[in-house]
Formats: C-alpha cells, structure tokens, sequence
C-alpha cells in the first residue's frame, strides 16, 4: 500500500481499543501499521536528548518527523526555531538529529526554509523541506515570516509543536496560552488570575486564510492521524502548516504521565479542534468519540489549580466550556449519534 | 566593457556576473536600484539559475539568504539603513555560523529622525556583528569588491558586506568598466561549501554552545579575519592579474610617502580629499589621505606602517558613536597607541545625514588640525547658532518638544530673517 491510500485507509477506518483508545497495531495488517511501530523507522530524533520525562514536544516531533522522512525516502531537511526542541536536541557537541538540521534563529525558521528550499530547486534537487518551532516561534515572534511563506506559498511544511507557551524560557504566556491558564506572566493572582479572557489568537485559522493548499491540526494523542497528516502534507507541494497540541508536564503542572491522556481530553472536551483544511476551505474535522465537561480536563493541571480553589469552581470554568461548545459547533466536532 | 551607467545599475551587473543562486531582498532607498536591477536580470532570464525571492521584511530576506547558504547555494542579498538593523539579529547569525553570504550595503543614515540621505551610522551598527566590511570609493571599485567579495567569503567561509555610499554612489552615472563574464569565472570558483544541508551526509547546524566552547568559537572567528588581512591583498593581486585593474586592498595610500599630515577615511569622501590634497601640495603643504577599503578586518598594522612617520592624523568619518565620538578615530588610535613617537590624532566628524563635504570646510579643517587643534571630536560645519539656541530652550522650557522639529521649525524661521 502506498503512502497516499495508507492515508485514505486511515481517514475512513475507525480503530477501536479498550481503555487507552491507543490504536494497537496487532489489530492491524503490516501494511496498515503506523510509521513509529515499523522497525524500520528513521528514528530522526534519537534517544538522549534532554526533553523532560513525558515531554508532549518530542514524542510528537519523533512521530511527525519519522513520518515526513518515510515520506519523502529519507530526503528531508528540518529548519529549527529556537525554543526547547532546539535546545534539548543539541547540547554541543551533542546532536540527536539523524537528518540534516539547522538552527537560525527564534523567530526566522520560516524564512530559512524558504531559503534551503529555494535551494533545492536552483540546484535540481528533489530534497524537501520542513520548518519546525514552538508556539511562541510560531505564532508570536515568527509570525511575520510565517506569514510571508505562507503568502508566496513556498514548499515548506511548517510544524508548530504548540505547548500552549514560552516553555523554554520558563512557561511564560504566548498568544498560544489558553484564557485563565497560570503561566509566569499571567500568575494566578489579582481579580483575573492567569491569562486574560478574549486574547491570544488560532494561528491554525490564520493560516487557512492565506488559502494555502494544506493546514491541519493534530495532537499527539493520535498517532495515526498526525502520522497520515504529516505524510498527506508530504504528497502536497506549496507551503502546508500543521499544528500540534503538545502537553508539556513542567509547563502545565501535570504529571509526566498523564501527557497522551491530557493531550486526549483537550481534544475531547473541544478546546482544541482537530481539523483539516485545503486552499482555504475547512475540509474536515475530528469528531469528539466520548464528549467531556472541560472541567475534567483542567482539573488535572496545577496551571488552573487556581479555579478549583475550595472545592468551588470558579465562574472562569463555566467561560472555558462556552469557548469548548462554541468549537464544537463551528469546527462540527460532534459525530451524528453524539450531536 | 566601457559603460556609463547608474552604480546601482552596474553592481546590478556585477552581481550576475558572480552567478549568485538566490537573491532575496526587501525594498528601501537607495538599495532600491540595485535589487530592481538584479530582479529584472533574473526575470528577464539574463541571469539563469537563480531563485529572486521577494520577502516581506529585511529580517527575512537575510534569513532566506542564511537557509540558502547553508544549503549550499550562492546566496546575496542588500539592504540599508533602517533594513540593516531589522535584520541585525540574522546579520550576527549569519557571521556566527560562518555563512559566505555577500550583501550590499547602500549606506545611509539611521533614524530617529528618519533621513534617507548617505552616512556610515548603518555600516557602523554592525561593525562587531563579524562580517568583513568593504568599502568603496568610487563605482568601479563598488563593482569589483562585489566579485573580490564573493570569493573571499567563500574562502574563508564568513560573510562580508560591501559598503557602497547612498546616492552618492548608487545613484551617480559614472564610467565604468564592466568585466566579462569569463573573466568573473576566471576569477571566482563555483561556491563550495564547508558545511552543507545533505541527506546523504545529516549534520547538526547551529547547535547550543556554552561557556566550555564559546571563547574558542569566537576566537577562530576573530583569527579568520586576522587571515583576511592576508587574504585581501592577494584577492587585489589576483584580481589585477585578470581584470587588468588594481582594486580593493585593504588600504590605499595617496601621496603620503612625506606627507606630515596624513588623512584618514573611506568611501566616496576620499575622491575630494584627493582634490583637496593635491590643491595643498600645490601650495606646499605635505599631505596626503589613506583610504580604509577594509574597515573589518581592521589592518591595524598597515594602517600604522604609514601613519607612524606622520605629525598629525585627521580622521574624517561619517558616523558618531554617541557619547565618544568617532568609532573610525577611536580604531585608527588603537592602531597608533604602541608608537613611541605617535602623531597627534584628530577627530572629525563629517556628511552626517547627507550634508555635503565641500573642499573648502576641509581645506579649513586640514589648516585647523595642525595650527589650532581641537580635542575630542570635531562635527564639521555644525550650525552652532541653532544648536545654541536650542540647549538654551531646552534648559528654560520643560515641555520642549521633539529635537528635530524645532530644529527644522528655526531653520525655517532663520530662512525669512536677515543673518546676524
Ligand atoms: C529574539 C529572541 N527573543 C527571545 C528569546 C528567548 N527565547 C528562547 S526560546 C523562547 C521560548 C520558546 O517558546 P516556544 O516557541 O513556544 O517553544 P517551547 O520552548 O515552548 O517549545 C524564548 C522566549 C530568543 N532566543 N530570541
Ligand atoms: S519544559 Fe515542556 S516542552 Fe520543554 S522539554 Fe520539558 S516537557 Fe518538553
Ligand atoms: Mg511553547
């Protein structure tokens, strides 16, 4: 099976497993199995690297680069903003990276990628190219030349691994944090404690109004549908953004095993909409399979801590779910049988 | 071949003659005739394999330049100004990952207030940034530093900006001779790159250093601009071996052998020096000007090799290092400090903004310096008057307002009252 129809297969097939909702590849032919259960992966991002225990951040660029490498046979380039992937992959003289990788500047990743793919082109390679960062690289500091690559449409997929901060620097707010979230500047205190109401901005939104021909967001609480979005978006030339929701234990106060069931319940509850969209058109969405109140899902972070405060709930978590529900109606999260 | 032509125009040329493979670069006066220029080579298919990316800021198109380079391709981008400082963090990157990109400078002032008139103050900003700055006197050195450039930033794997003065030369129609193209190839090798971004062969670039690595990464840097100082000279050699022409150099002496006053300067200003210089030799006067071409690497020691046996030293620059003075003189004294007998050094600060250098406020200031020297730095031609008054306003009114508009507002005033 090629890697396109893999991708078909994986978008019609619901798999379904007890309990963790992980999809088991025992239950799967070989053909069918995810890039990160075959032993011949690329391993683009190996062990040693100094990511926290259950860092959302590394599993997820593992599962997204290994993919994009099978993609393309191994002939990939990453451009890297600065943020924590960058510095917890190459502490000189050390290197975790099994690709050619380069890291700039914090705010440039797009840009360079425009570069190292133009390139390719002038030389007559058929190498690709990915630009990676942060939330904060991302939708803040790199925001301009994200911008610009998105509009001349370069062939760059650009990954967001979005952790809903400035982790690297010490969980600081980004226009990535989520409303009433605790972060080292948005403390929970004063009369609106955490992060203010009505601010901070969807850049996977932003991104479908430039009309490029693919945006996508994912989490890594679904390996298979990051895996076949990130090998879709490797079928498609032009520039392709995709965002993934990355829980990061230190940043949110959670312990480093809940991360795949944090990054779940986001999905679950509809803070945050995992949909696709193509040359501007939103195309699809992820359907919630078991709907939760976002209660559930903030009461397991200490960075909301401060909303169940005396075993009270804050009037803040009422605001959360009417953001949830307002997601849940304009992305469609809800399947037939749940609407 | 003879041309008259714009010197934008004709770094345009010189540029696709260095077969550049990426060009990225973002509009501001005066650079805007050079990218233009080399836009409409590419597009019009003159200039093959080449990719001409337009960006939507300076700070992009350096970065287009930086993932290009370390690709492996020719990569060349210009700017100015305001341009230079928004893409100041890229330019240090750029130097720090050893990246032999080349870029035009179109130098010009620095705002607040805005001007888009020529001086130094851009080309000075990123003075430590840890490219090798070039500065040219007329339009034909502008074109032949542009092809010198490319091959000593692939030699020695770092960046170099040529310095060509806004206006002044970007936009001046003057002869020039531009080369042929076989003689460019003759002259500088495809770009072969150190490091490169290779499937066949991944490598890490960028990576995080810390205190155990940093001093010696900055030191090698430091070291390879010192072997620049060697590098230079022979580039010009070579050059003149194949273009039929001596160009660039790290330094070039006019009439100082004897000289007891030795100017020094770089850019365009140096062409009426010259003027000046011979009209006081003619009067008898032992003078002479050495042109810096090569601010980065500073030739410390061949800079000192010819002022050592001079009484006075002017340093004319057009920039000021607000709270020193000027950063030209401050590095020309470091390069005297070790003489025993060491000229006397004098400061001048000259054509900030635009304002013309005219032959006679420098035969003043040149009379100056030896009979009625001045200390620290000089600012020549300063309306004192307007400056007077306004410390003077400053002091009596707190709420007084924005510097530059009151200046320009008693300007204005003066302009319709008779002169005291
Ligand atoms: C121009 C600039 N400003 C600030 C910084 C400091 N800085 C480095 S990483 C970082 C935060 C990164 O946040 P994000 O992009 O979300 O990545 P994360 O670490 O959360 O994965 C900051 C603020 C920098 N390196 N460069
Ligand atoms: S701080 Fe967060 S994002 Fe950074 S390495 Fe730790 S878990 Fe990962
Ligand atoms: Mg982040």
């Amino acid at each position: 099976m090629d890697d396109s129809t893999l991708a078909q297969q994986q978008q019609k097939l619901k798999y379904y497993q007890k309990g963790t909702f992980t999809v088991g590849n025992r239950l799967v032919s070989d053909a069918e199995r995810s890039v990160q259960a075959s032993a011949e992966r690329s391993n683009a991002l190996t062990s040693g690297h100094r990511a926290c225990q259950g860092c959302g951040e590394a599993l997820g660029a593992r599962y997204a680069i290994d993919a994009a490498m099978r993609a393309t046979g191994n002939d990939l380039i990453a451009v890297n903003a600065t943020g924590c992937l960058e510095v917890f992959t190459t502490p000189y003289p050390e290197t975790s990276w099994q690709l050619p990788w380069l890291h700039s500047l914090f705010g440039n990743a797009a840009a360079v990628a425009t570069g190292v793919a133009a390139a390719q082109r002038v030389k007559g390679k058929a190498t690709r190219v990915i630009a990676q960062g942060g939330d904060g690289g991302t939708t803040d500091i790199g925001f301009q030349c994200l911008s610009g690559m998105f509009e001349r449409n370069d062939d760059v997929l650009y990954i967001c691994y979005d952790n809903e901060g400035y982790m690297n620097t010490g969980v600081q707010r980004s226009s990535a944090t989520p409303p009433a979230a605790r972060t080292a500047t948005t403390p929970a205190l004063g009369p609106e404690p955490g992060n203010v109401f009505g601010t901070g901005k969807f850049v996977p939104k932003i991104a479908v109004a430039h009309g490029i021909p693919y945006v996508a967001t994912a989490t890594v609480a679904d390996l298979r549908d990051l895996e076949a979005k990130v090998i879709k978006a490797m079928g498609i030339r032009g520039a392709r953004y995709i965002q993934i929701n990355v829980p990061c234990p230190l940043g949110w106060g959670a312990p480093s095993y809940d991360t795949i069931k944090l990054a779940r319940l986001a999905v679950e509850c509809g803070l945050y909409p995992i949909f696709e969209a193509e040359h501007g058109r939103i195309t699809q969405s992820r359907k919630i399979r078991r709907r939760i109140p976002v209660r559930d899902y903030l009461i397991l972070q200490k960075r909301y801590a401060h909303l169940f405060r005396n075993g009270v709930d804050d009037p803040r978590v009422a605001r959360l779910q009417a953001i949830c529900d307002a997601h849940i109606e304009d992305y469609g999260l809800l399947g037939d049988d749940e609407a | 071949m003879l041309k008259q032509v714009e010197g934008s125009h004709a770094v345009a040329e010189a540029i696709a003659l260095c077969r550049p493979e990426v060009i990225c670069a973002y509009p501001i006066t005066p650079q805007t005739h050079i990218v233009e220029g080399v836009g409409e080579l590419v597009k019009s298919g003159a200039l093959q394999n080449c990719e001409f990316i337009n960006v939507e800021s300076e700070f992009a198109a350096l970065s287009v330049a930086i993932g290009a380079s370390a690709a492996g391709a020719r990569a060349y981008t210009a700017t100015a100004s305001q341009g230079l400082l928004f893409m100041a963090e890229a330019v240090y990157n750029a130097a720090g990952l050893g990246l032999p990109i080349v870029m035009t400078l179109g130098n010009r002032a620095i705002g607040a207030p805005i001007n888009i008139w020529n001086d130094h103050s851009d080309a000075m900003s990123m003075r430590d940034a840890g490219w090798m700055q070039l500065f040219a006197e007329n339009n034909q050195e502008a074109v032949d530093l542009h092809i010198i450039a490319f091959r000593l930033a692939e030699e020695l794997s770092m960046p170099v900006m040529v310095c060509v003065d806004g206006f002044i030369l970007t936009h001046a129609f003057e002869r020039v001779d531009i080369p042929e193209q076989a003689q460019v190839d003759a002259f500088l090798p495809p770009y072969d790159p150190v490091q490169v971004l290779d499937p066949d062969n991944p490598a890490s670039i960028g990576a995080m250093v810390g205190p155990e690595a940093f001093t010696e990464v900055r030191f090698l840097a430091h070291y390879k601009q010192r072997q620049a100082l060697r590098l230079i000279p022979a580039l010009s050699d070579d050059f003149a071996k194949i273009f039929g022409r001596a160009s660039g150099g790290l330094l070039r002496a006019y009439r100082t052998e004897d000289a007891e006053t030795i100017v020094v300067a770089m850019g365009s200003v140096v062409g009426t020096i010259k003027d000046v210089v011979d009209e006081l030799r003619d009067e008898g006067q032992k003078i002479g000007v050495v042109t810096l071409v090569s601010y980065r690497p500073f030739p410390v020691e061949a800079l000192r090799d010819i002022l050592k046996t001079a009484k006075h030293v002017v340093v004319i620059e057009k920039s000021v290092s607000v709270g020193l003075g000027g950063p030209l003189a401050d590095n020309t004294d470091g390069a005297l400090r070790n003489l025993d007998n060491r000229p006397l050094l004098h400061s001048a600060i000259a054509g900030l903004g635009g304002r013309p250098i005219t032959r006679a406020s420098l035969k003043r200031l040149f009379h100056d310096a030896v009979h009625a020297p001045w200390e620290g730095p000089f600012f020549l031609d300063l309306n004192e008057r307007v400056v007077g008054r306004e410390i003077h306003r400053v002091r009596k009114v707190r709420r007084s307002g924005a510097t530059a508009e009151n200046i320009l507002r008693q300007l204005a005033l003066a302009s319709h009252l008779p002169q005291e």
